[in-house]
């Protein structure tokens, strides 16, 4: 296993947990995403009740060398309310679908945060001076009475406690009727593209009551609906250029500059299925519901229910590698999808490193028992590890796990029958310049760094 | 033993197809087809007619109102719509627990 030996292997460690420990999980706490911002100092999560909770890294402690700063608590809001359409009697979840950091251009933090029909652009910046002495009012705001106001007194800026502010700058709205699955900022740093179900629209971050249909999938007639749009991303280089995935495994890549309205794909990437093995199963398995462009963006990583698949973009008709998340679940497929299972949209996230170091390339993704699991690209390993309060001590390697498939289980293993398919990881995120990951279980937030030598 | 046999020849997607048709015999044939995509365009439509609501409020009149369903997704004119079926506007929000 990856962790299992010396070299090169990473030795992941518990660091950090955040969130309730009772069992009894309110629904609003359920995670719905995790994203690290670009130097890695801000983690911010969403969740089902509509709120952004912001963790921010402290500064390395010199006298604690053998760690890297922990996350604290920066900024917490509620960015999206429940709301009721009432002209289609439709109920609009407060559920953060997304969130995406904007580059940092100035001393503020930007983020976009989205529910399934309306994004928002969140301006979060500090305060940590304040006017004092104000020639007509005293320090508590009441105005001084002015026949005792003799001399003129300006104010100066002091130093106060430091106040992170959160403040919604762009409210971009009524530009889908699906629900919003993705967004996805451009290397311009000035567009951004929304996908819903079979809708992709691009925005200008400046522009809130325009936006531009660039792809749409709707069928004249909805009987003849065949597939849905089920994530999108731009190219993290060429700003003309973004990619979907769809609900039958397809990816296709879209050049702005071919056409207006980007109904014509310029690549189609799509596995040929061998049609013996085909069943009932077969196209909801298949479904994508992640899909990622490595840092170089010659590669994008997609996840199915089963799997995750590295895709060389100058190869269209199969992946350069597939990876079995957790293949022993074949053989549960009809329980998985009695109990919607077999509709859990995992994510999937390459290591950061590889922005700079080619040869070090891991892929993580999540899987249940809250169990998450990592691709090495180039050794070809895997682990499996666990987010659990169970390994909770600082600094102790995490243990790899395994599950039997079948026949006799074996001390330490742990059989697909006992498996906790209610303790899903869904989303996980890694630090773009650091060996520390964000794993998010059903309503905890997990940190892990690699052990420092 | 002899079901076992049978079992390592066909594939496991298959025998699980096999064994959630035996469960659902009228399952559709098109899984991933329409209906099933419709059905998940359609997360969050809820149905309330005024009309609905007040032609049953007159025509039971002396009779108790049928409360909602179990499935609160039913379609208008298989069961009356109440007030009490209306999404209520939640209670205050409070701060999230990963910022305790």
């Amino acid at each position: 296993f990856l962790g299992a030996g010396g070299g090169n292997d990473i030795q992941w460690c518990f660091s950090q947990v955040k969130g309730a420990v009772d069992d009894d999980v309110a629904e609003a706490d359920i995670i719905s995403t995790v994203e690290f911002n670009h130097s890695g100092e801000l983690l911010a999560t969403g969740d089902k009740g509509g709120r952004v909770v912001i963790f921010q890294q402290e500064q390395e402690n010199k006298t604690q060398s053998h760690s890297r700063g922990e996350y604290n608590v920066y900024s917490t809001f509620q960015s999206h309310e429940p709301e009721f359409d009432y002209l289609k009697s439709l109920e609009i979840e407060e559920k953060i679908n997304k969130i995406r950091w904007l580059p940092q251009k100035n001393a503020a933090q930007f983020l976009l945060s989205t529910n399934d029909k309306t994004i928002k652009l969140w301006k979060i910046s500090e305060r940590d001076k304040r006017p004092e002495g104000y020639n007509l009012k005293e320090e508590d705001g009441r105005y001084r009475d002015p026949t005792t106001v003799t001399t003129l007194r300006v104010p100066v800026f002091r130093p106060m406690d430091l106040m992170v502010e959160a403040s919604p700058r762009r409210i971009f709205a009524n530009a889908h009727t699906y629900h919003i699955n993705s967004i996805s900022i451009n290397s311009d740093y000035e567009t951004y593209l929304s996908a819903d179900d079979l809708r992709i629209n691009l925005w200008h971050l400046e522009i809130t009551d325009r936006s531009f249909n660039i792809v749409d999938i709707k069928p004249a007639n909805m009987e003849e609906l065949t597939e849905v749009i089920t994530a999108a991303e731009f190219h993290p280089n060429s700003c003309s250029t973004f990619v979907y995935s769809s609900s039958k495994g397809t990816i296709r890549l879209c050049d702005m500059r071919a056409a207006a309205l980007c109904d014509r794909h310029s690549k189609l990437f799509e596995e040929p299925e061998d049609p013996s093995n085909r069943s009932f199963f077969s196209e909801i398995i298949s479904s994508i519901s992640d899909v990622k462009f490595s840092h170089s963006g010659r590669y994008m990583m997609t996840r199915d229910y089963l799997s995750v698949k590295i895709w060389d973009l100058n190869m269209e008709n199969r992946p350069v590698e597939t990876y079995q998340v957790h293949e022993y679940l074949r053989s549960k497929l009809c329980s998985l999808y009695e109990n919607d299972c077999i509709f859990d949209k995992f994510e999937c996230c390459w290591n950061g490193l590889d922005r700079q170091v080619e040869f070090s390339v891991i892929v993580m993704t999540g899987s249940y028992n809250n169990f998450f699991r990592m691709f090495d690209r180039n050794s070809k390993r895997d682990v499996t590890l666990e987010a659990s309060r169970e390994n909770n001590k600082p600094r102790t390697v995490l243990k790899p796990r395994k599950v039997c498939a079948s026949g006799k289980r074996k001390k330490d293993e742990i059989s697909v029958d006992s498996l906790d398919f209610n303790k899903k990881i869904l989303h996980t995120a890694w630090h773009p310049k650091e060996n520390i990951i964000a794993v998010a279980t059903t309503n905890n937030l997990y940190i892990f760094q690699d052990k420092m030598n | 033993q002899d079901v076992l046999e049978k079992e390592k020849t066909i594939p496991p997607e298959r025998a699980e197809e096999a064994k959630l048709k035996a469960k659902y015999p009228s399952l559709g044939q098109k899984p991933g087809g329409s209906d099933f995509l419709r059905k998940r365009l359609q997360k969050g439509q809820k149905y309330f007619d005024s009309g609905d609501y007040n032609m049953a409020k007159a025509k039971v009149k002396n009779k108790q109102l049928p409360s909602a369903g179990p499935d609160k997704n039913l379609v208008t004119g298989d069961h009356i719509p109440t007030p009490q079926d209306l999404p209520q506007r939640k209670s205050s929000l409070v701060t999230s627990k990963l910022a305790g």
